[in-house]
C-alpha cells in the first residue's frame, strides 16, 4: 500500500514533470492525496489525464464568471481548479455557477472540496446524472456507482448551499424535549446558591 | 522589562542556523524525558554466535506498545559503505506500531533489510539501517572475550559502536503516514519515533557486542561497563537528504526556531535569577568543555569553528568568574548582550542552549508547541492584494532583496533530485547538466522574482488575479503568506550562492535532533553521534537531566 506521503509527492512531482509551475504541482499534490484519502481514484484518473491528453489543447479560463464555456476545446480540471480555489470568494457570490466541458471532472473535485472548506459552505456539483456534495472538505458523497468516471462532463453546475438545518423545527423540538431530562428542576434555595454569578452586582 | 525576539534577519542566516547546538528542546532529550515511565523490554534476541538475527525491544503503557525490531546481516567489509547508495548494512531496523506477530516478523525479515527498494506498512512507524564502527566494534569485542574492559581514548574517539545512515518516517516506503498517529500524547513533538529508534538500536549495539564476545570466550568474557556503554551513542552519517526537509516544511522550522527564541526571550526577562540556578548555568558551562575538547573532526572548518568556541567559552567562564555578579537584575539579559559584543556565533549559540539548562519550567511548554499541521497554512488567502504582499516581502525577506542574482556566482548552484537514487543532491548550474529540472528550493532568487513583478503591478490587484498570469510563482507567493505569520519559517540567505555550505543546513536539523559533535566529512555530508552520555533504558525512570554535559567524554 502507498502511503499518502508518497501519493502526494509523486503526483506533485509528475504534475511538474508534464509542465505545471511548481505552485500548481504543489495543489495537484494536495488534490490527489485528497481523492485517495476519501477513497476516489485519484491516481488513476491523473495517470490516464496526463497520458491522454496533450496539455496545450486546452482552454485556459482566467475569470471564472457564472456560466463558462470553452471557446474551442476543452478546460483542464487542474488549471480550472486552481483558478476555481483562488476566485472561490468572488465565485461564491453566484450562489451557482456552471461549466462546459471539463476534462476528466474527477480531478476538478478536490479542488471544489477545498474551495468548501474555505468558504465554509457546503456544495453540490451535478452534471449528466450525476450528483457530488462536497462537505466542508471532510468528505465527498456522491450517487456515482460506476466503475470508471467519465473523461468529460458536458455540462456542470455548481452550487453553493446555505448553512442551514437538514431537520426540521419539529425533529429539533423533539430531540431537544428528550435532552431536557437530563436537567434538574431548581429550587428556591438553589436559584439562589447554586449559580456563581449574578449574587453581588451591587458592588 | 521586555525582551524582544531576535530579528529572523540575524537568527535565519545559514551561517548563524549552523552555529546551532543541541538543548533541552532538542528532540532525544524531549523523547527521553516523555518515555521516562514507559516499560522498557528486551522482548527477543535471536542472535547466532556471530552475532547475526532478529532482537525485538520495546516501549509500554498501558495498551501502547512501540517495538523496534532489529536484523542484524552479515555482510562484506567491501560492501559496507554509509553512503546512500550503498544496498547492504550490517543491521537494518523498523518501529512497529504494537507487538509484532510472527508473520509481521516474516514479512518484515525480507523488507526491512532491502531498506529504500523494500515495502513497509501502515504498522511500521519508522525505518532505519546502520553500520558498524569495524575499528571499535572488533576492540570491544576482542576486550570483553579476553575478559577485559576496551581502550577508553578509542572509544572516546569514535564515540559509538554503528552508526546509522539514514533514519526515515511519515510514509516513506509505505510507513505510516503521520496523520495515523498524530492525536497520540506521547508522540506530541517532531521526531519522537525517529528519536525511539536510535535510542533502541543503541542498546541492541551493547546487547550484540556483549553477546559476540561471550560466544567468542564464554568463559573469560565479560560485559562492557554500563557506565561505558552510557558514554556511547550512536552515530550517523548525513548527506544533503535532509536540507530540503527544513524548506519544504516552513511552519514547522518556525515552530522549532520560535521555541528556542521564546526560551532565551523569557530567561533574559527573569529579573533575578536563583542561586542554585546560576550555579547549575555554570556548572553546565564548565562541564562543557569536556564535550569541547573531545570534539574530533579533521574537517579545518570545523575546527576552526571549535577552537574559536573554546576560546569564547573560556573568555566567558573567565568574564563571569572575575567580573559578573549573577545577583544583579537580569543577569542572563546582561550575559547575552556581552556573548554577542564579544564572542562568536558558535559560542553564542552555543551558551544559550546552556542558558536553558535550570529552567524546565520555561522549556516543557515549547516543547509541546513544537510540531506543526503545515496543511493549515497551505491555501493563498488569495483575497488580499498586489500592495498587501509587496509590503510583507519588503519587511520579511528586506536582506534577500539585496541580492544581486544577475550575478554568476549568487545563482551558481542548484539543488535537484537524482534519478538513480531519488536523492536531494546540489551541483554546479554552469558545469553541470540538469539544471532545468531544478527543485523549488532557490526560496531568495524566486522571492526577489517575485517582488520585482510585484513592482511593476497594480496595487489594488487581488492575488488570484496575480495568479493568473503569473502561475510560476506560486510557490512563493504561498510562502510569502506563511512568513508573513511566521517569522522563523523561511532561511534568510541564498541557498543556491557559489558560498553556500549546505552542512549548515544538516546541523541546523541535526542541532534540533540533540546531535553531539558535528564532523563534517566535507561541505556536504558529516558524521554526528546522539545519545552519548544519555541514560540507558533502565536508568530511565530516574536519570540526570543535564546528562549532556556530566558525561566523561
Amino acid at each position: 500500500m502507498k502511503s499518502l506521503s508518497e501519493i502526494e509527492t509523486t503526483s506533485k512531482r509528475a504534475a511538474r514533470a508534464v509542465g505545471f509551475s511548481w505552485g500548481v504541482s504543489e495543489e495537484v499534490g494536495k488534490c490527489v492525496r485528497l481523492l485517495e484519502l476519501f477513497g476516489l481514484p485519484g491516481i488513476k484518473n491523473l495517470v490516464l489525464y496526463f497520458k491522454n491528453e496533450n496539455l496545450n489543447d486546452f482552454d485556459n479560463l482566467k475569470l471564472i464568471h457564472k456560466d463558462n464555456k470553452p471557446n474551442k476545446n476543452k478546460f483542464c480540471p487542474i488549471n480550472l481548479g486552481v483558478n476555481f480555489i483562488d476566485q472561490i470568494k468572488t465565485i461564491e457570490t453566484f450562489n451557482k455557477c456552471s461549466f462546459k466541458d471539463i476534462a476528466y471532472p474527477i480531478l476538478f473535485l478536490p479542488f471544489l472540496s477545498r474551495a468548501s472548506e474555505i468558504i465554509g459552505k457546503k456544495l453540490i456539483l451535478n452534471f449528466d446524472e450525476n450528483k457530488f456534495l462536497l462537505n466542508f472538505n471532510v468528505n465527498i458523497s456522491s450517487n456515482f456507482t460506476k466503475d470508471n468516471f467519465p473523461t468529460l462532463a458536458n455540462n456542470i453546475q455548481i452550487h453553493f448551499l446555505d448553512n442551514k438545518d437538514n431537520f426540521n423545527e419539529l425533529e429539533w423540538k423533539n430531540l431537544y424535549k428528550l435532552s431536557e431530562e437530563t436537567f434538574v428542576e431548581e429550587t428556591d434555595s438553589s436559584k439562589k446558591g447554586a449559580a456563581g454569578a449574578g449574587l453581588t452586582d451591587n458592588d | 522589562m521586555r525582551v524582544e525576539l531576535r530579528d529572523p534577519n540575524i537568527i535565519m542566516k545559514l551561517s548563524r542556523l549552523g552555529s546551532f547546538h543541541q538543548s533541552k528542546l532538542s528532540f532525544l532529550r524531549s523523547f527521553l524525558k516523555e518515555f521516562k515511565d514507559w516499560e522498557y523490554n528486551r522482548d527477543l534476541f535471536d542472535l547466532d554466535k556471530n552475532g547475526f538475527g532478529v532482537a525485538i525491544y520495546s516501549f509500554k503503557k498501558k495498551k501502547r506498545v512501540y517495538s523496534l525490531i532489529c536484523f542484524a546481516n552479515k555482510i562484506d567489509d567491501t560492501e559496507r559503505s554509509d553512503r546512500v547508495i550503498a544496498t547492504k548494512w550490517d543491521a537494518a531496523f523498523t518501529l512497529h506500531d504494537g507487538v509484532p506477530n510472527k508473520n509481521d516478523i516474516e514479512r518484515l525479515k525480507k523488507e526491512v533489510p532491502k531498506q529504500e527498494v523494500g515495502r513497509l506498512s501502515y504498522k511500521e512507524l519508522t525505518l532505519s539501517r546502520a553500520n558498524k564502527s569495524i575499528r571499535v566494534f572488533e576492540h570491544v569485542v576482542d576486550s570483553l572475550s579476553n575478559g577485559k574492559q576496551p581502550n577508553l581514548d578509542l572509544l572516546e574517539k569514535v564515540g559509538y559502536l554503528y552508526r546509522t545512515t539514514a533514519v526515515y518516517g511519515s510514509g516513506k516506503f509505505g510507513l505510516a503516514d503521520r496523520f495515523r498517529i498524530k492525536n497520540r500524547e506521547e508522540i506530541n513533538g517532531p521526531f519522537r519515533l525517529e528519536m525511539m529508534l536510535v535510542y533502541l538500536v543503541r542498546q541492541f549495539t551493547f546487547d550484540q557486542v556483549n553477546h559476540v564476545a561471550k560466544n567468542r570466550n564464554p568463559k573469560k568474557a565479560i560485559n562492557l561497563d554500563p557506565e561505558i556503554c552510557k558514554n556511547l551513542g550512536i552515530g550517523n552519517s548525513t548527506g544533503l537528504g535532509m536540507a530540503p526537509f527544513i524548506v519544504n516544511h516552513p511552519t514547522l522550522l518556525n515552530n522549532w526556531i520560535l521555541s528556542r527564541e521564546t526560551a532565551l526571550k523569557e530567561i533574559r526577562e527573569i529579573r533575578k535569577v536563583d542561586l542554585q540556578d546560576s550555579n547549575l548555568f555554570k556548572k553546565c558551562l564548565k562541564n562543557s568543555i569536556r564535550n569541547i575538547t573531545s570534539w574530533n573532526t579533521e574537517s579545518e572548518y570545523q575546527l576552526k569553528k571549535i577552537n574559536n568556541l573554546l576560546i569564547d567559552v573560556k573568555k566567558l567562564l573567565d568574564f563571569i568568574e572575575t567580573k559578573f555578579d549573577f545577583e544583579k537584575d537580569y543577569p542572563f539579559n546582561e550575559l547575552y548582550l556581552w556573548l554577542e559584543k564579544e564572542t562568536c556565533e558558535e559560542c553564542i549559540e552555543y551558551v544559550v542552549s546552556i542558558m536553558m539548562e535550570p529552567y524546565s519550567k520555561i522549556i516543557q511548554p515549547l516543547i509541546r508547541k513544537m510540531s506543526s499541521e503545515e496543511d493549515k497554512y497551505f491555501n493563498i488567502p488569495t483575497d488580499r492584494n498586489v500592495e498587501e504582499l509587496r509590503s510583507i516581502i519588503k519587511s520579511k525577506y528586506s536582506n534577500i532583496l539585496s541580492i544581486d542574482f544577475n550575478r554568476d556566482e549568487n545563482h551558481k548552484k542548484f539543488w535537484f533530485i537524482s534519478k538513480n537514487k531519488e536523492e536531494p543532491r546540489i551541483a554546479d548550474r554552469f558545469e553541470e547538466q540538469g539544471s532545468e529540472l531544478e527543485q523549488p528550493l532557490a526560496i531568495a532568487r524566486d522571492v526577489k522574482r517575485l517582488y520585482e513583478k510585484l513592482l511593476v503591478t497594480e496595487n489594488s490587484m487581488t492575488i488570484d488575479k496575480f495568479l493568473i498570469e503569473n502561475s510560476d510563482l506560486r510557490h512563493v507567493v504561498r510562502r510569502a503568506f506563511i512568513v508573513e505569520k511566521f517569522p522563523y519559517s523561511e532561511i534568510q540567505d541564498n541557498t543556491i550562492s557559489e558560498k553556500m555550505v549546505p552542512i549548515d543546513m544538516l546541523r541546523l536539523k541535526l542541532s534540533f535532533f540533540g546531535a553531539l559533535k558535528f564532523d563534517p566529512r566535507s561541505d556536504k555530508w558529516l558524521r554526528i553521534c546522539m545519545f552519548q552520555g544519555a541514560p540507558l533504558p533502565d536508568e530511565l525512570k530516574n536519570y540526570d537531566d543535564h546528562w549532556v554535559y556530566n558525561s566523561y567524554s
